[in-house]
């Protein structure tokens, strides 16, 4: 287990270097995408539109936060990852095409998600669900918000942070992923359980 | 003060309890976890999440952005008054909080997809009612969040496979929805009833106390046995592996139809946020879960 800190753009090089359980941290700007924005980001692709932002080399976080708005500022309040499982459906499309290095979310992610890191060069890193209070005391500036029509839970959140983590990397671009190995030991595991409690299967 | 009036306060101040201070029989469960967990990573996440708890207390802040989806328990006295003003009091009480503690609003209309912005709407916050002796009328408010409920599951069993059947089930449940309802989780279970009847049980089974056990020793040892089958799982803190995957397991039930075995799972997730006062006919009011800290 290494401890890496690491400053946005994030080269694919940088990327490259972490493996599983190496613990992540992040300074510079992260962008929230949930559902509706990922599936918006990736419409906008296909019409040629330019995001409101470069992700290039930036990290992605799946979080939809509680925010407040005092005149023309916003402060995060509480900022914890929302499940990662429901961006499965776009997430390598999104890695491919906006050149994001670091995903940031909770609950893991597929083979494809993982095939797509291991082809671009990004990291999922796995921050605590619910620790919304952590997260949002590594962000030091919400710097903009895009897309605000879609709900604030939706919106593309521009964060500024610092050291925001830490992140569990449990799905590197080397094509290992720590969520399909528990995954792995819970299916044996699941065969004594049912001996135990006396059950066919 | 007018009834509707305290009842509107003391639905703002329970939600505004429940969204920031966790009860002390979770904390107490999730202190135990860390000091018991193997799994090195599983120990990062229970040390990352008991100190968002104590950051969430200092900074009076929400312990997690899902504030969740606003239900209301009402146990109402048969005798009080103004009863009929109550839902509009929570429905207050819930816009008032979504602005000023804040809460994430998280009511959307299912056809259109548009977020209402304070929480409220069709059915939103839901009022559950329970009429009982007396003339007290007690609010409880659970705050539960998409991940977790997105994994609950009811399902209709073979009743000739009666208690196995159910384990079965539980414990597939438990391995299906793996790191997705942030666990350590809560297992809400309820069988017999119906459809309905018992995935009601079982999200009302998440609101009892962690070390109260069932007060049927059969069922405290279906309560037990259970347990021990889910922190067996390896699925541990996050998903990332580790001996912790269930703080406790609550088993409820109703009679059933010959012909038919319901049962439900509920899960809550780690963040297990719950608060309940009393409110007295003249007005005073007892708060039971959490003493006043504002």
């Amino acid at each position: 287990m290494t401890v890496y800190k690491f400053k946005t753009p994030i080269s694919e090089e940088d990327a490259r270097k972490l493996k599983v359980n190496d613990v992540l941290y992040v300074t510079g700007t992260i962008v929230t995408a949930r559902d509706q924005a990922h599936k918006r980001a990736l419409d906008f692709f296909k019409q040629g539109k330019p995001l409101p932002i470069d992700l290039t080399g930036l990290a992605v976080f799946h979080c939809g936060p509680v925010v407040s708005k005092d005149g023309d500022k916003w402060t995060a309040i509480a900022a914890g990852p929302t499940t990662s499982t429901r961006m499965d459906i776009f997430e390598d499309e999104f890695i491919k095409n906006f050149k994001v290095r670091v995903i940031i979310g909770k609950g893991g992610m597929g083979k494809k998600t993982t095939d797509a890191m291991a082809k671009h060069g990004a990291v999922y890193g796995a921050f605590t669900g619910g620790a919304a209070i952590l997260a949002a005391r590594a962000i030091k500036k919400v710097r903009g918000v895009e897309w605000l029509d879609l709900g604030t839970p939706e919106a593309l959140w521009i964060f500024e942070v610092e050291e925001f983590g830490p992140l569990a990397v449990a799905i590197d671009s080397h094509g290992n992923n720590i969520f399909m190995d528990v995954q792995k030991k819970v299916e044996e595991n699941k065969q004594k359980i049912y001996q135990k409690l006396g059950l066919t299967p | 003060m007018e009834k509707a009036k305290i009842v509107e306060t003391v639905a703002f101040n329970i939600l505004k309890q429940a969204v920031i201070y966790l009860p002390e029989d979770v904390k107490q469960a999730l202190e135990k976890a860390y000091a018991e967990e193997t799994s090195e990573t599983g120990k990062t996440q229970l040390k990352a999440i008991l100190d968002n708890i104590e950051l969430a207390e200092k900074h009076q802040a929400p312990v997690c952005q899902d504030t969740g989806t606003i239900i209301f328990y009402v146990k109402a006295g048969a005798e009080a008054e103004g009863l009929d003003k109550i839902e509009e009091a929570l429905v207050n009480a819930t816009r008032r909080a979504t602005k000023e503690v804040p809460l994430r609003p998280n009511a959307v209309d299912p056809f259109t997809g548009k977020n209402s912005g304070d929480n409220t709407g069709r059915n939103i916050p839901y009022v559950n009612w329970e009429i009982v002796d007396g003339e007290d009328v007690e609010l409880t408010v659970m705050t539960k969040g998409g991940g977790s409920e997105n994994v609950c599951i009811g399902g209709m069993l073979v009743p000739g496979e009666g208690i196995k059947g159910l384990k079965k089930f539980v414990v597939d449940a438990v391995i299906k929805a793996g790191a997705k309802p942030c666990p350590p989780n809560i297992l809400g279970i309820a069988i017999g009833g119906g459809a309905d009847i018992s995935m009601k049980l079982a999200k009302k089974a998440l609101m009892k106390p962690l070390n109260e056990p069932n007060s049927d020793p059969e069922i405290a040892k279906l309560e037990k046995e259970i347990f021990e089958a889910a922190n067996m799982t390896g699925i541990g803190p996050m998903g990332l592996g580790g001996k912790t995957t269930v703080l406790g397991v609550h088993i409820d039930y109703a009679y059933r139809h010959p012909a038919s075995f319901p049962a439900a799972v509920a899960f809550n997730c780690w963040a297990a946020r719950r608060a309940s006062a009393r409110i007295h006919a003249n007005g005073t009011v007892e708060y039971l879960t959490h003493k006043l800290k504002w």
